[in-house]
């Protein structure tokens, strides 16, 4: 049925149709309504899970971590500092192969303080093994919900999965959002039956130490299981579409890039603004295009080959920065595409929306303006030279 | 793809973790034992077990780890921390 509803409601919804038996989160800054309406739902009897409340996002991790290791279908979401709090956590539950599942609310790391959006939370957990999936806009935040469960507890996966979606710019947007019903859900989504599980009948020992011997084949295992995945995600999404009739590609999503000359790739709710100055430019007859990413782990190398090999001009925009080096997504997108020989002429890499700045029109149009035949490296929009001119002696 | 992830119960017992041992041995010297059995409660490897004899007691040097807490223990200074190889040239 369609509502109209904030973001973060919109996940509690579908959440609560997914049916975790346990919900663990740490409820104050930075969290988002997501936990807050699963535990009023819990708290009003329509929700028959265990909310454990806790002191801290490390703890919320560990318990969704016994959680899924005892065989129950969990649930916790973060953000922020939260996300990095988390980070041990979260190298863990991958490596221990657990299908949690979790919900970064994208917003920026301190210092200085700020709780505004972009990617740096979860860009900065991109080697933990968690599939990484950013949603554009609300409605495909709920779906990609059902659709990490699904992937996330595939017998061949069991991995972690966390839904991206941008602070505010989601979480906190009201729109309108076509919610499923449960017999909908229950016929896409079967209850979780784990491949392994603590149990005290039947005993195991998950997560032992591990010494050399053995140690470099878990990873391997992992690095393996995530290019299955890639094969995995599109026959998931296309097992969505015929029931929800909504069709999502689950690794990329081109956008007017057929003959496009110019083309921005981009994650998360950008993509939404991206279009819209695609059609208007397009409208004036300029080729350009889009090429959105919805899974950064793994990272779809292959479609995005196909997807720009014949592009001209690229220019990659990143909401987060790995200081010092390339832009985390356009440093991966130039790899894609050394040594072969259809390639881009320029890949230029561009940041911009860093601690919730917004990413207007206009900053999307100087990004088309700037993809010229000179190669820009990590080119900041919207900069203010006059703020950069503090002196301190 | 999964690596070795899980272990089944008996791992502890199946590898013989007394190739970890530090370079000293608990010797029993078997003179002035009372049969006490602190060393037994103290050992974190539960490897010292009663002999078939009175008052002997038994280590088990496949699991045993060479903490020595059953010499500090032991009311007698029945037990002396050795260098590996000495414990049979008494």
């Amino acid at each position: 049925m369609k509502q109209f509803l904030e973001g973060s409601f919109a996940v509690a919804e579908i959440v609560k149709l997914c049916k975790p038996g346990v919900i663990s989160a740490y409820p104050i800054t930075p969290q988002t309504h997501i936990v807050e309406e699963l535990a009023q739902m819990v708290a009003d009897g329509e929700l028959d899970s265990q909310f454990v409340n806790v002191e801290s996002e490390h703890s919320a991790a560990s318990v969704v971590l016994g959680a899924v290791a005892t065989g129950v279908r969990a649930y916790t979401a973060t953000s922020s500092q939260g996300l990095l709090y988390m980070g041990e956590v979260l190298f863990n539950i991958a490596g221990l192969r657990l299908p949690v599942i979790l919900t970064c609310a994208n917003r920026a790391i301190s210092a200085p303080i700020n709780i505004w959006n972009d990617h740096q939370d979860s860009v900065s957990m991109r080697d933990t093994g968690w599939i990484q999936l950013f949603a554009e806009d609300n409605q495909e935040v709920v779906d990609l919900h059902l659709i990490a469960y699904k992937l996330g507890e595939d017998k061949s996966m069991m991995l972690p999965v966390m839904v991206c979606m941008d602070g505010f710019i989601l979480t906190h947007g009201i729109e309108t959002v076509d919610i499923p019903t449960q017999e909908e859900v229950n016929k896409f989504l079967p209850p979780y039956s784990p491949l392994y599980k603590l149990d005290p009948a039947n005993p195991l020992t998950l997560g032992p130490l591990v010494d050399p011997e053995a140690y470099m084949e878990t990873r391997y295992a992992i690095q393996e299981t995530l290019k299955d995945a890639l094969k995995l995600i599109p026959q998931i999404t296309a097992d969505f579409a015929k029931i929800f009739g909504r069709h999502y590609n689950g690794l990329v999503e081109g956008y007017r890039i057929k003959d496009a000359e110019r083309v921005i790739v981009a994650m998360g709710s950008v993509c939404g603004t991206i279009k819209d100055v695609v059609d208007e430019l397009r409208a004036k007859g300029k080729k350009v295009g889009l090429l959105k990413i919805t899974s950064y782990r793994p990272f779809p190398q292959q479609e995005i080959y196909e997807a720009l090999k014949n592009v001209a001009k690229v220019g990659v925009l990143d909401r987060a920065l790995s200081l010092g080096s390339y832009a985390p997504l356009a440093g991966e997108i130039k790899a894609v595409f050394f040594g072969k020989k259809k390639k881009p002429q320029i890949i230029s890499s561009f940041i911009a929306g860093l601690g919730g700045r917004d990413i207007t029109k206009n900053s999307i149009k100087e990004i088309f303006r700037l993809l010229t035949a000179k190669e820009k490296a990590c080119e900041f929009i919207d900069l203010k030279p006059e703020l950069l001119k503090e002196k301190y002696e | 793809m999964f690596g070795p992830l899980i272990v089944k119960p008996g791992s502890s017992r199946k590898n013989k973790t007394g190739s970890w041992r530090t370079e000293l041995t608990p010797k029993f010297l078997k003179k002035n034992c009372t049969g006490c059995k602190l060393c037994m409660s103290v050992c974190p490897e539960g490897c010292i077990t009663e002999g078939s004899e009175k008052n002997q007691l038994i280590c088990d040097y496949e699991y045993c780890k060479g903490c020595g807490a059953c010499a500090l223990v032991c009311p007698k200074g029945e037990i002396s921390m050795v260098k590996e190889g000495e414990k049979e040239n008494k």
